[in-house]
């Protein structure tokens, strides 16, 4: 082969192909184009969040900069709006939130966890589709069902079996929440076992490791930002909740002293009482301040969540 | 099967080099993966690459079809050209990539039909004529010597081949795009001896059509397909040489020599 029989190209001694990788064709622009919807798509989510929160914020906005006392806010043990003079301290809230969601999180990582393992790892052929049916399903239950359920068949029970008067309390609530989150978390927790390559099932088995021993050493170590993501987004979703915990809780306003205790949550008492407070009035921006405070718990637990996602790959 | 003889095919030494590579230095973060690799490629040459593990032989690979634009922390200095090129300010990547085919030392059969496997590059340059399809993929397997293996089956499943036949798949599919160069990483790793030698038969064919860098970790496979081999050792180009030169005594550098003779850890 010589130079002199290839076809002139305006790079000298070049083969004609050659001049397609400076050639920006359709597949290109196509692809240019293709970006710049998907980044459309990606934006408009941040500017969604963005507007929700100044929406939020905005409703607020006199009341933050007036007559916003940030430590009675945070700290202070009466919430009573519609006393004279009003009182606005969340911590029964908060702490009704806490409560509530550590017991329901007590319940649902055993049973999400169980069932994913389960399902992932052990159920086979019909049985484990069946199953996977069935958590999809219980996924799909209204959650006024679920408080109807706290209402008048969990309130009996509680009542009976731990001889107490109250059965609307934070166990309730708890048990409710946990019940409503579990099958989240275990689709989620399910995905991430799913996504463990069976290559390092079959390495370790051949080591003669028992199918226990390969989910304990090998599944769940690899699964573990997965399953992590699983009970931030159980969290989530127990932290949100509010028709279902509104039922169950019985909705008191103090700080709840033991998992029999009344409660409230910040997201039951914004719905029960923004309806009743004069819009624009310190009771109703008030109210507003604690859906900021809520969007920033919320904001704080996905970072932790990403944080956590992250901070694995880097060491792997 | 048209075997060639072993003695180098023939070259043109004066005919613009396909590839060069100047000063090329490829990191990882802080890390040094490869330093100032001077190197021309000629139209036609199987160009070989030895070396001990961690030598840079990937890394460089990488850095001829512009990957390290998926690897995160890797950075490239230096200047590469391909077909006159520069490859930093060539405009269409992806046209790039596909002058360029890439076999990697584990198979990767593509979840996809057998067909599918080796019609999918064609068909993202628009090739739809099924007749037309149908020849390219027969003709790329039977270069990648599996035709005769999966003709019966070629709606099944790439991805459940055998190891050593999804390798052939690799290479069918690296085949079916045409490539003007072809950038072989380990390929016989996952393959057995009696197919690493029908490919070598094949990759001796190829000649004619294309140029091979040939990145190996036998020896032995340089020596029977190579022109030319470069002996990469620590992130350094040791030492590049007419193959027959390198095993014939020629080795200028002790290092060459006591990898050539396997005594090297
Ligand atoms: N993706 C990567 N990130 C960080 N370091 C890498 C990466 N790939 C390779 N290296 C490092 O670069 C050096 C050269 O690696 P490589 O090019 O794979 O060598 P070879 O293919 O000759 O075995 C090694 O020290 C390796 O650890
Ligand atoms: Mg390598």
């Amino acid at each position: 082969m010589t130079t002199a029989q290839q076809p002139p190209t305006p790079h000298r001694g070049q083969p004609a192909w050659a001049a397609a990788l400076d050639t920006r064709d359709r597949a290109w622009w196509n692809d240019l184009a293709m970006r710049g919807v998907v980044l459309a798509g990606g934006m408009s989510a941040v500017l969604f969040i963005v507007a929700i929160f100044g929406f939020i914020a905005s409703q607020g906005f006199e009341f933050i900069v007036n007559r916003l006392d940030l430590g009675e806010l945070l700290l202070g043990v009466r919430w009573e709006p519609t006393v004279e003079p009003p009182q606005y301290g969340a911590l029964p809230l908060i702490a009704g939130t806490g409560w509530i969601t550590a017991v329901a999180m007590a319940i649902a990582v055993p049973l999400a966890f169980g069932a994913a393992i389960y399902v992932g790892e052990f159920a086979r052929g019909k049985q484990r589709e069946w199953l996977k049916i069935g958590i999809e399903l219980l996924a799909a239950i209204p959650s006024v069902v679920w408080g109807v359920i706290g209402l008048h068949v969990m309130k009996p029970i509680i009542q009976e079996l731990f001889g107490v008067q109250v059965g609307l309390n934070v166990l309730n609530a708890g048990i409710i929440l946990g019940l409503m989150a579990a099958p989240i978390m275990a689709t989620i927790a399910e995905d991430a076992l799913k996504a463990v390559p069976d290559s390092y099932r079959e390495a370790a088995e051949a080591l003669g490791a028992t199918k226990w021993q390969v989910v304990w050493k090998v599944v769940l170590p690899h699964a573990r930002p997965g399953l992590s993501a699983a009970v931030l987004l159980g969290i989530g979703r127990a932290f949100g909740e509010t028709i279902a915990v509104l039922m169950a809780s019985g909705h008191r306003l103090m700080i709840p002293e033991s998992i029999f205790d009344s409660a409230a949550t910040l997201t039951a008492t914004i719905a029960a009482e923004l309806g009743e407070a004069a819009v624009g009035g310190d009771h109703y921006q008030v109210l507003f301040v604690l859906g900021m405070l809520l969007f920033l718990i919320t904001f704080a637990i996905n970072l932790t969540a990403d944080w956590i996602v992250r901070g694995r790959r880097s060491k792997a | 099967m048209v075997s060639s003889p072993a003695a180098p095919f023939a070259q043109d030494a004066a005919a613009p080099a396909l590839l060069t590579v100047r000063g090329l230095s490829i990191r990882y973060g802080a890390k040094v993966a490869l330093q100032g690799v001077d190197l021309d490629v000629r139209p036609n040459e199987i160009f070989g690459i030895i070396g001990p593990a961690n030598a840079g032989k990937t890394s460089f690979l990488r850095a001829l079809n512009r990957m390290d634009e998926f690897v995160p922390d890797m950075r490239v200095d230096g200047a590469v050209t391909f077909a006159g090129r520069d490859l930093r300010t060539i405009r269409n990547l992806y046209a790039l990539r596909s002058h360029i085919g890439v076999v990697f030392p584990l198979p990767v059969g593509l979840p996809l039909s057998i067909y599918d496997n080796v019609a999918l590059a064609p068909r993202l340059r628009g090739v739809k004529a099924k007749s037309e399809l149908d020849g390219i993929v027969e003709r790329s397997l039977r270069r990648a010597a599996l035709w005769d293996e999966v003709k019966d089956r070629l709606k099944n499943l790439g991805s459940l081949l055998s190891g050593g036949q999804q390798q052939r798949l690799t290479i069918a599919r690296a085949l079916s795009q045409e490539p003007e160069l072809l950038l072989l990483d380990e390929f016989s790793i996952a393959v057995d001896p009696v197919t690493t030698m029908r490919i070598e038969e094949v990759l001796k064919e190829l000649r004619q059509e294309l140029t091979i860098v040939l990145v190996t970790n036998l020896v032995q496979q340089a020596r029977r397909l190579a022109a030319r081999t470069a002996f990469f050792l620590g992130g350094r180009c040791v030492e590049i040489a007419a193959t027959e030169d390198l095993f014939n005594g020629g080795a200028k550098d002790q290092r060459t020599i006591d990898y050539l003779e396997g005594r090297f850890g």
